[in-house]
């Protein structure tokens, strides 16, 4: 039932390998080289507009896939706007509007950061806005005075952005918008709001997973690496327990984002609204995605950091190009607390008869 | 490194989610008779003789075993709901959970086909209880120590020794019990071992009860001495009995049962939290239901990689790890978390009955069937570091 095209698949992995190789890509022409070349790449493919349909000029290769790229990304710790560009172009294809070509990012996952205003122009801002000051254009998530939700595609040039960092060196700026005409424009369902925050969690769930299965690959090769007390330090049983333990939280971050994407995959665009049980299905993948995966990232980001040593601390190793990530991307698109709270309120108020009902209905 | 972990994405299919109802349906008629209480935290342990036929008689038991020996050719899948429905309701199915996991499909694959017209039909009824003769008081993760030795006689063999911590040995109709019949080699230290079909009722068996700390009596010692077990009983090869665990093994390691066996403490939980709990009710109750999500998505998924001839030794074997692991924390979560309703205003009794239950019940967890560290040990030794 892997719905992922095992082709696409194949080809990510290749073209990540290539362009964006955690232990080569630091050294040679510099550090913006390899990230401009990456994209090229990555563009080249089609695997920016995986979430576009062929109709609107995208490869079309639907959600799941989408995911999956995203995995392996995470798997070499890629920090270009690829998620963004996915989760804008879904966003822009999702209101009807075409979808240019060059780096997007959404913003606006807070209904009401952004106004449309009744001359048509943006006003508001938007907060840690991912790789704002390196894409090309916004697709903006608002919403007119009416109160309906609308879809805005801006040129980033036209707003101003106030740059800021999350602990990982990736852009999270703060994106003014102060009376910017849109490029284009149309009315979006109600729902779509959560329907981006919902693709955003699962999609850095899924990342921060394929980020996890780095760390382990690199921790069990690093383990038969180094020599200590005359052995490979991977022969000793404390280590070998700490990375049965870093599988363990490399599994269950693979299980619940693999899942959480599956859900997204097989749900209905009206799914979100309809009002049926599937509602209840989709919210427990995603939330829960967002908090186990969460979870891993920090226990998994420890015992890759104790079992490396001092070296794993230092700018050199490319470790922390992994951790730093994860410790990052659990904050984006809702918190671990942030969901459990949804998620345990929801559980609550359905009650405790219900939950069995809830959890076993997939 | 030797295998990358992978999760295939499996849904339970309409028919499985229709038996599912059907188990419901049937398990609500159990409760509303009075035959057991799910909230009593009772363990899976308990026997309940008739509940067990009339749980055979709908075909939950043996179920994708051959119709030919009584089972129902049906998939893992489907015998995966059941599973989950049964141990949810905390349902007595002590008499049979053994034999339907493990012992039938061990004589399935090595039984001679006289043992299984004999016993599987019986099994698939719900009137033959099996117990697993391993640990020993000189073996028990080292299973390779184990020194119960059986020594070639006239027809058979002859058995001499101790096994102990014998999940219902004292209720079992049939042991399946591994047994010296060689020495180790130099060479591997793992050789040496057989298993045997062994019948409780034979002469030569003394079954004396351990009385576990929370003063239940679920397990025994078993002494042997001089038992004789006829040749057929010998199950596949002589000496090699560390060949013979396979991808059923993924399947013991990966059931629901591993992480579902104190869920009946997480829904107290959300019970006595009430509809409207504060912020850091609501958050431990939304962290904890994902993990039960996702170990569950795990779980799922490895069933379903079995039931299209994969074996995900691995990913079976983390499940085991994570879910023992994660059910051992939750009964003290649940009580940080229940830690300021006000027995006044709330009637907790329920949920303190079963906090007390799931907290001596929690050791054991991590022990029974592979330890924790025995468990790492196989998930280091599928990353390539052994």
């Amino acid at each position: 039932m892997s719905r992922t095209d095992p082709l696409l698949v194949d080809l990510t992995r290749k073209l990540l390998r290539d362009v964006a190789d955690p232990q080569t890509r630091r050294g040679g022409g510099g550090k913006g080289d390899w990230r401009a070349a990456a994209w090229q790449a990555l563009e080249g493919s089609g695997l920016t507009r995986a979430w576009v349909p062929e109709s609107a000029g995208g490869s079309g290769a639907g959600i799941a896939d989408g995911f999956e790229i995203l995995t392996l990304a995470g798997g070499v710790a890629l920090d270009v706007p690829l998620a963004e560009t996915l989760l804008a172009g879904w966003l822009l294809a999702t209101a009807g509007l075409t979808v240019p070509d060059g780096k997007l990012a959404p913003a606006g996952t807070d209904d009401d950061s952004v106004r449309l205003d009744a001359d048509g122009r943006l006003s508001g801002r938007a907060a840690a806005v991912p790789f704002a000051r390196d894409v090309d254009r916004l697709v903006v998530l608002g919403q007119r005075a009416t109160g309906e939700a609308f879809v805005a595609l801006v040129d980033r040039a036209a707003c101003t952005v106030r740059a800021r960092d999350n602990l990982a060196g990736e852009p999270r700026d703060t994106v003014i918008f102060d009376g910017v005409t849109p490029t284009a424009l149309a009315t979006a369902r109600a729902d779509l709001s959560g329907r981006l925050l919902a693709m955003g969690a699962v999609a850095r769930a899924c990342q921060m997973a394929g980020a996890l299965q780095g760390l382990l690959t690199r921790s069990v090769a690093y383990v038969g690496e180094r020599v200590a007390f005359d052995r490979p330090i991977g022969k000793f049983q404390a280590i070998q327990h700490a990375l049965a333990r870093l599988a363990g939280e490399t599994a269950i971050a693979l299980a619940a984002s693999g899942s959480a994407a599956d859900a997204l995959a097989d749900a209905a665009p009206d799914t979100a609204s309809s009002g049926t049980g599937d509602v209840d299905g989709v919210f427990l993948e995603v939330a829960s995605a967002k908090i186990r995966v969460g979870e891993a990232a920090a226990a998994g980001a420890a015992i890759a950091h104790q079992v490396h040593g001092a070296i794993g601390f230092s700018t050199e190793h490319p470790l922390h190009l992994f951790t730093q990530r994860l410790w990052a991307w659990r904050d984006d698109f809702g918190s671990e607390s942030a969901w459990a709270v949804r998620l345990g309120t929801h559980v609550a108020k359905r009650g405790a008869d219900a939950l069995w009902p809830m959890v076993s209905a997939r | 490194m030797a295998e990358a972990i992978h999760f295939d994405q499996v849904r339970l299919s309409e028919s499985a989610q229709a038996l599912r109802r059907e188990v419901r349906a049937f398990l609500a008629d159990e409760i509303a008779a009075g035959t057991f209480d799910p909230r009593r935290g009772v363990s899976s342990a308990v026997f309940h003789a008739e509940l067990s036929r009339r749980i055979g008689a709908r075909g939950w038991i043996g179920m994708t075993w051959p119709r030919r020996y009584g089972g129902g050719e049906r998939s893992f899948l489907e015998r995966y709901v059941v599973t989950e429905e049964f141990r949810v309701a905390n349902a007595p199915v002590g008499l049979h959970f053994t034999a339907d996991r493990q012992s039938g499909p061990m004589l399935l694959r090595y039984g001679s086909e006289r043992i299984k017209d004999e016993i599987l039909p019986r099994i698939t009824r719900g009137e033959c209880c099996f117990c697993i003769g391993m640990s020993e008081p000189g073996s028990g993760s080292d299973l390779f120590a184990a020194a119960t030795r059986a020594t070639r006689c006239d027809g058979g063999w002859r058995v001499r020794g101790t096994k102990v911590w014998t999940t219902a040995a004292h209720r079992a109709d049939y042991m399946i019990g591994l047994f010296r019949t060689s020495p180790r080699t130099k060479e591997d230290r793992r050789h040496g071992l057989t298993q045997f079909l062994v019948d409780m009722r034979a002469p030569g068996i003394t079954v004396s009860p351990i009385s576990d700390m929370s003063g239940r009596r679920e397990f025994d010692e078993v002494v042997f001495d001089d038992l004789f077990v006829p040749d057929e009983h010998a199950l596949g090869e002589i000496d090699l009995a560390w060949k013979q665990a396979t991808s059923e093994l993924a399947y013991e390691r990966s059931g629901p049962e591993r992480f579902l066996e104190t869920a009946y403490l997480l829904f107290e939980l959300v019970r006595v939290l009430g509809e409207r709990p504060d912020v850091r009710g609501a958050e431990g109750i939304g962290r904890l239901v994902a993990q039960l999500h996702a170990l569950r998505r795990m779980s799922v998924s490895v069933a379903g990689m079995l039931q299209a001839g994969k074996e995900p030794v691995l990913e079976g074997s983390i499940v085991k790890d994570l879910g023992t692991t994660w059910q051992q924390t939750l009964p003290p979560r649940a009580r940080d978390l229940a830690a300021f309703v006000d027995a006044e205003a709330t009637d907790r009794s329920v949920f303190d009955a079963v906090l007390d239950y799931a907290t001596l019940a929690a050791p054991k967890l991590t022990i029974q069937g592979g330890t924790t560290e025995i468990l790492r040990g196989i998930i280091a030794r599928g990353l390539g570091l052994r």
